[in-house]
């Protein structure tokens, strides 16, 4: 059944315009890839998923509640945890105070504890006390996503996991994902490292200016229809 | 002799000061807010003790006590409901809504109090004294200054060791963020607010036994709590203390050269830190 879906989800700024009637499913554990260029609208979709931006109460559903209304920190609770572009951890918070913020106010069962985030990063552990902020990219990047994860989301968001990364941390990065897959999580990836998301996810959503332009399963794309639904060209 | 009492004396006076400024500190620190009402917010809560006092027939002590969780749910309202709508990117909005708040809580006061000075009953303790052998210190101002360190120090643990304290300083460092982790800025905001008023009620109780108050005298006390905060460096709680302890120190130095420069003195003090140290003594690492 589907776990999260958005229905004719539209999104201002101000007079600006950025989402035009956008429609995603995501079926209980799934993982599903959006793809595009920049400014086609990825972080906006993943801003009004989670809340920071607010939306008519119906264009999204979480588990068949309306959530588009909510705020993030209403959101959150009902099982809906986002890595936010660019990590943004706390700067006066050390890597393991970053993680425990996730789990702020609530006790909270599940897989994902403390020990289970040292599990999967284990240079974290090592890493503890230091600000999180003292760490190299590749490690900010997984103290986010563990922060995100504290919280034991039904559906995690990651948006541009890979971005301003070496590919060697990216490969080290994505190597966590099976795990969270595995650990019952369903996934939304925000990505412009196509070939990255495409190995990981079940399904692929292509966004431009606004708009879904392509989806299916990553098999059943060939690059030409990819190529031009990224940029609106054909190859 | 003469010249190590002075020194004590600015120093247990700079306890008083800090005091006075550990609330501003803690709230400036979490949402950078200047809160213009500082000052009289502490005379407010300074005449609601004297109420409790007069009423009851209770210790300044005891009344303050029942006065603290009264200002912790005066200074939860407050932020929730009035000050929360003033913060955004510009940073007008909360220096006039506290402005005002400043006018109208004097004015509010003045009806309902008078203009005539009022003093908190102390009983025996106000001329105690501690025979130290080459000095002897006031019991009341070594009171003030045990508890000033005390709040310092209760605020960074709650900061720096609690779960609210890492709500604070994420709330701090990144709101949206902060919501993303489940945490609703506006509640946080207003829990600062709410400690703050704890620390504003015990200042409001030395305040109230040391000297005489009346309810024009806010603004100067929110200027040499603002002072400390500035002196110590911006969110820097010890750093408060520090500076309440300098504009004390200057304030008793200068009035034993002449009592007509105790005040002025304070603020030359305020000035030179300003000049040499603009960020202050301590100040946060990243800004």
């Amino acid at each position: 059944m589907s776990l999260l879906t958005t229905k004719g989800l539209t999104a201002h700024y101000g007079d600006f315009q950025a989402l035009f009637g956008v429609d995603i499913t995501l079926n209980e554990g799934e993982t599903i890839a959006i793809i595009g260029a920049n400014g086609a609208g990825k972080t906006t979709l993943m801003r009004s998923i989670s809340g920071v931006l607010q939306n008519s109460p119906a264009m999204i559903t979480l588990s068949g509640q309306p959530i588009g209304g909510l705020s993030a920190d209403e959101i959150l609770p009902l099982g809906l945890a986002m890595v936010p572009e660019g990590r943004r951890l706390f700067p006066s918070l050390s890597v393991e105070e970053n993680l425990l913020i996730g789990t702020y106010g609530r006790k909270v069962d599940g897989y994902w504890t403390l020990e289970a985030i040292y599990d999967l990063f284990p240079i974290l552990a090592e890493r503890r006390t230091n600000p999180g902020t003292a760490l190299s990219g590749g490690q900010q990047q997984m103290v986010a996503i563990g922060r995100a994860l504290m919280s034991n989301p039904k559906v995690l968001l990651c948006d541009e996991i890979s971005l301003g990364l070496a590919p060697v941390v990216i490969k080290d990065i994505y190597a966590a994902v099976p795990k969270i897959q595995a650990s019952g999580a369903s996934l939304i990836l925000v990505e412009q490292d196509i070939g990255q998301a495409m190995k990981v996810a079940d399904r692929v959503y292509c966004m431009m200016e606004g708009r879904v332009t392509l989806d299916g399963a990553p098999d059943s794309l060939s690059r030409d229809d990819i190529h031009a639904a990224y940029f609106g060209v054909s190859a | 002799m003469i010249w190590v009492d002075t020194l004590v004396q600015g120093i247990l006076l700079g306890g008083l000061y800090a005091l006075f400024a550990a609330g501003l500190s803690l709230v400036f620190g979490i949402m950078r807010l200047v809160n213009l009402a500082h000052g009289d917010l502490i005379v407010m809560a300074a005449y609601l003790i004297l109420l409790l006092v007069t009423l009851l027939g209770l210790s300044p002590f005891v009344a303050a006590a029942i006065a603290a969780p009264v200002m912790y749910l005066i200074g939860w309202g407050l932020q929730k409901h009035l000050l929360n709508r003033t913060l955004g990117t510009d940073i007008l909005p909360p220096l006039l809504v506290t402005f005002g708040l400043s006018i109208a809580l004097q004015n509010a006061l003045l009806e309902g109090f008078s203009a005539d000075s009022q003093r908190l009953p102390t009983g025996a303790i106000s001329t105690a004294s501690l025979d130290l052998g080459v000095l002897t210190v006031g019991v009341l101002p070594l009171l003030t200054f045990g508890s000033a360190v005390a709040v310092i120090d209760g605020l960074n643990q709650l900061f720096y060791r609690t779960e609210l304290g890492r709500a604070f300083r994420a709330t701090s460092d990144d709101p949206i963020t902060a919501s993303l982790m489940g945490i609703r800025p506006g509640n946080i905001f207003a829990k600062a607010t709410a400690i703050a008023m704890l620390v504003v009620t015990l200042a409001a109780l030395y305040l109230g036994m040391r000297s005489n108050f009346d309810p024009n005298i806010g603004p100067a006390r929110l200027i040499y709590a603002f002072q400390a905060v500035i002196i110590g460096g911006l969110g820097s709680l010890w750093g408060t203390l520090a500076g309440g302890i300098i504009i004390g120190l200057a304030q008793t130095i200068g009035a034993a050269i002449n009592p007509e420069w105790q005040i002025l003195a304070g603020h030359v003090a305020f000035l030179v830190v300003l000049l040499l140290r603009p960020r202050g003594l301590f100040p946060r690492a990243f800004d």
